[in-house]
């Protein structure tokens, strides 16, 4: 299609070059962590330990730390915020202190996440005397994406068709039977999409692990639940600030890393969710 | 009338959308083992009518039902009253075909699965899709979707469904109104077989279709039921004005 006239090759050329905008950012993002980093990446630097400091060796226990803290992250927040988003709209009905909790829930996500990390220190650490450990710091980020987790939910539940609820009531299914059997497996995929949001932020965050989970040099795997663990965004944030003299690949190579894992949790979830549609409409 | 089984005792029967009073006052019987279909222009209330039968209004907020609805002699809308064991009594059909986004086979086990049965699938959906006139249409592909069937097959597989459960009673609200001529004559055929075994009360706003296959029809307008009688009485000599109206195409 080829636009016609001043009026529309302007607004041809605008949305043109916001798409340019939108993608040269991410674009030159990754362009200077691949060509920065790829030269520190090697079988070490992504299975060794940590040593002289930081300086040499790998990254392998920030790695599993990141990776362990995301997987309990969402093995907790994914079960309690699709509980949540069912009963909201299928149960409670549409009264004031719905409106109330769902405001809530939408303002939650716009909290600061270092707001999460206060709180998960003060509520997990502290108070329920968890310690700094991976539970603290999985609780604490299943915390920071129940929102997100809860409004995808409940979209992807609304989008299933009423239709498929009054068939299945009308053949003398219980209300859970229907949900369980029709409602749910209708809107998983849905539901998918907002887990893998919760992933990518669980992942890339800072803050909420900062007191609640990281170590700042712990070179071995964490033993237990209720152990420390070191984490790759709390870990670039130590070679790139606190500690001198890293060489620059290293930092580099670190943040590729994370990326990388972000991308690989998010195509495993997409290639899930993608065959979960397939089953479902054959 | 000649004294039959009544399997439906209405009396009283008024309904409200909030505010809104949807039936007003609605008292009669149906007969087991026969068609009762009922008429009238869009938001006369047949269909709400239909729906207080098998309590799928109890789903709409702000819905109220007074008088007595008596199934077999039991008040539907009773304290005590199992509105998951009334459904599996009470079958239903639905204006657009509403297969569930699972196999044909699955979709006619649904009902027996949820009370628990698991066993002898296999010849109750080939009994079932036998009755429902699908089966040698069907037989080869009861693995596939549910939705690669045409509108028509579907409709049939809905009511299969329904009848998987075991039902006495099928109602069914609008059940060809998404369909062709040709699926709906298949439909209507399938009525009269199924007149048998079960009670079917449909709700239509095609005439031609009530006058072709009930034995009884129902008139409503403005939420009143004005006229009920036999099929023939209604479409040759009614006794109200309004219906004569109606069936003569002269408003609706």
């Amino acid at each position: 299609m080829r636009p016609r006239g001043i009026g529309e090759w302007l607004a041809y050329g605008l949305l043109y070059l916001s798409i340019v905008l939108v993608t040269l950012p991410v674009a030159a993002v990754l362009f200077i962590l691949v060509s920065r980093g790829y030269s520190a990446i090697s079988w070490e630097f992504l299975t060794a330990m940590p040593r002289m400091g930081m300086r040499a060796g790998g990254i392998f226990p920030a790695i599993m730390g990141t990776l362990l803290l995301v997987l309990g992250t969402v093995a907790i927040a994914l079960p309690l915020g699709v509980m949540a988003a069912i009963y909201l709209p299928e149960y409670a009905g549409r009264g004031r202190l719905n409106r109330l909790i769902h405001l809530a829930i939408v303002n939650l996500a716009g909290v600061p996440s270092v707001v999460y990390g206060l709180f998960g220190l003060g509520a997990f650490v502290l108070f329920l005397k968890i310690g700094v450990s991976l539970l603290a710091g999985c609780l604490t980020l299943a915390l920071m994406i129940l929102p997100v987790i809860i409004t995808a939910s409940e979209e992807a539940l609304q989008a299933v068709p009423q239709s498929f609820r009054e068939a299945s009531l009308a053949l003398g299914a219980t209300r859970w039977k229907t949900i369980w059997n029709v409602v749910l497996p209708s809107a998983l995929p849905g539901i998918l999409t907002g887990a893998i949001l919760g992933v990518g932020r669980a992942a890339g965050e800072t803050a909420p692990i900062l007191f609640t989970a990281a170590a700042f040099f712990l070179p071995r795997l964490p033993k237990s639940i209720f152990d420390q663990v070191m984490a790759l965004p709390y870990h670039l944030y130590i070679i790139a600030t606190q500690v001198p003299n890293i060489p620059q690949n290293v930092q580099y190579g670190t943040a590729l890393v994370l990326v990388a894992l972000v991308l690989l949790v998010n195509a495993s979830a997409i290639i899930l969710r993608s065959y979960i549609r397939r089953r479902r409409s054959w | 009338m000649e004294k039959t089984a009544c399997i439906i005792d209405v009396a009283r029967l008024n309904f409200y959308y909030g505010k809104f009073q949807a039936l007003k006052n609605i008292s009669l019987q149906l007969e087991s083992k026969k068609i009762t279909a009922f008429i009238g222009p869009s938001g006369c209330g047949k269909s709400t009518f239909l729906r207080t039968l098998n309590r799928m209004n109890d789903l709409i907020a702000g819905a109220r039902v007074e008088g007595k609805v008596l199934i077999d002699g039991r008040d539907i809308y009773a304290q005590d009253m199992d509105v998951v064991e009334l459904r599996r009594r009470v079958g239903m059909v639905f204006q657009r075909p509403n297969p569930f986004p699972m196999s044909i086979f699955d979709n006619i086990t649904y009902a027996p699965r949820m009370q628990g049965q698991h066993k002898g699938l296999d010849d109750l959906v080939e009994r079932t899709l036998v009755r429902a006139a699908l089966w040698d249409e069907v037989r080869d592909k009861l693995k596939s979707s549910a939705l690669s069937l045409s509108g028509g097959q579907q409709q049939r597989l809905c009511i299969a469904r329904a009848l998987a459960a075991d039902p006495g009673i099928l109602l069914m609200d609008e059940p060809c109104s998404a369909l062709d001529p040709v699926s709906t004559l298949r439909i209507e055929e399938l009525m009269q077989d199924l007149k048998n075994e079960y009670t079917i009360i449909i709700v239509t706003h095609n005439m031609q279709q009530a006058a072709r296959v009930s034995d009884y029809t129902g008139f409503f307008l403005s939420g009143e039921l004005i006229e009920f009688g036999d099929s023939n009485k209604i479409f040759t000599k009614p006794d109200d004005k309004r219906t004569e109206d109606y069936i003569t195409g002269r408003f609706g």
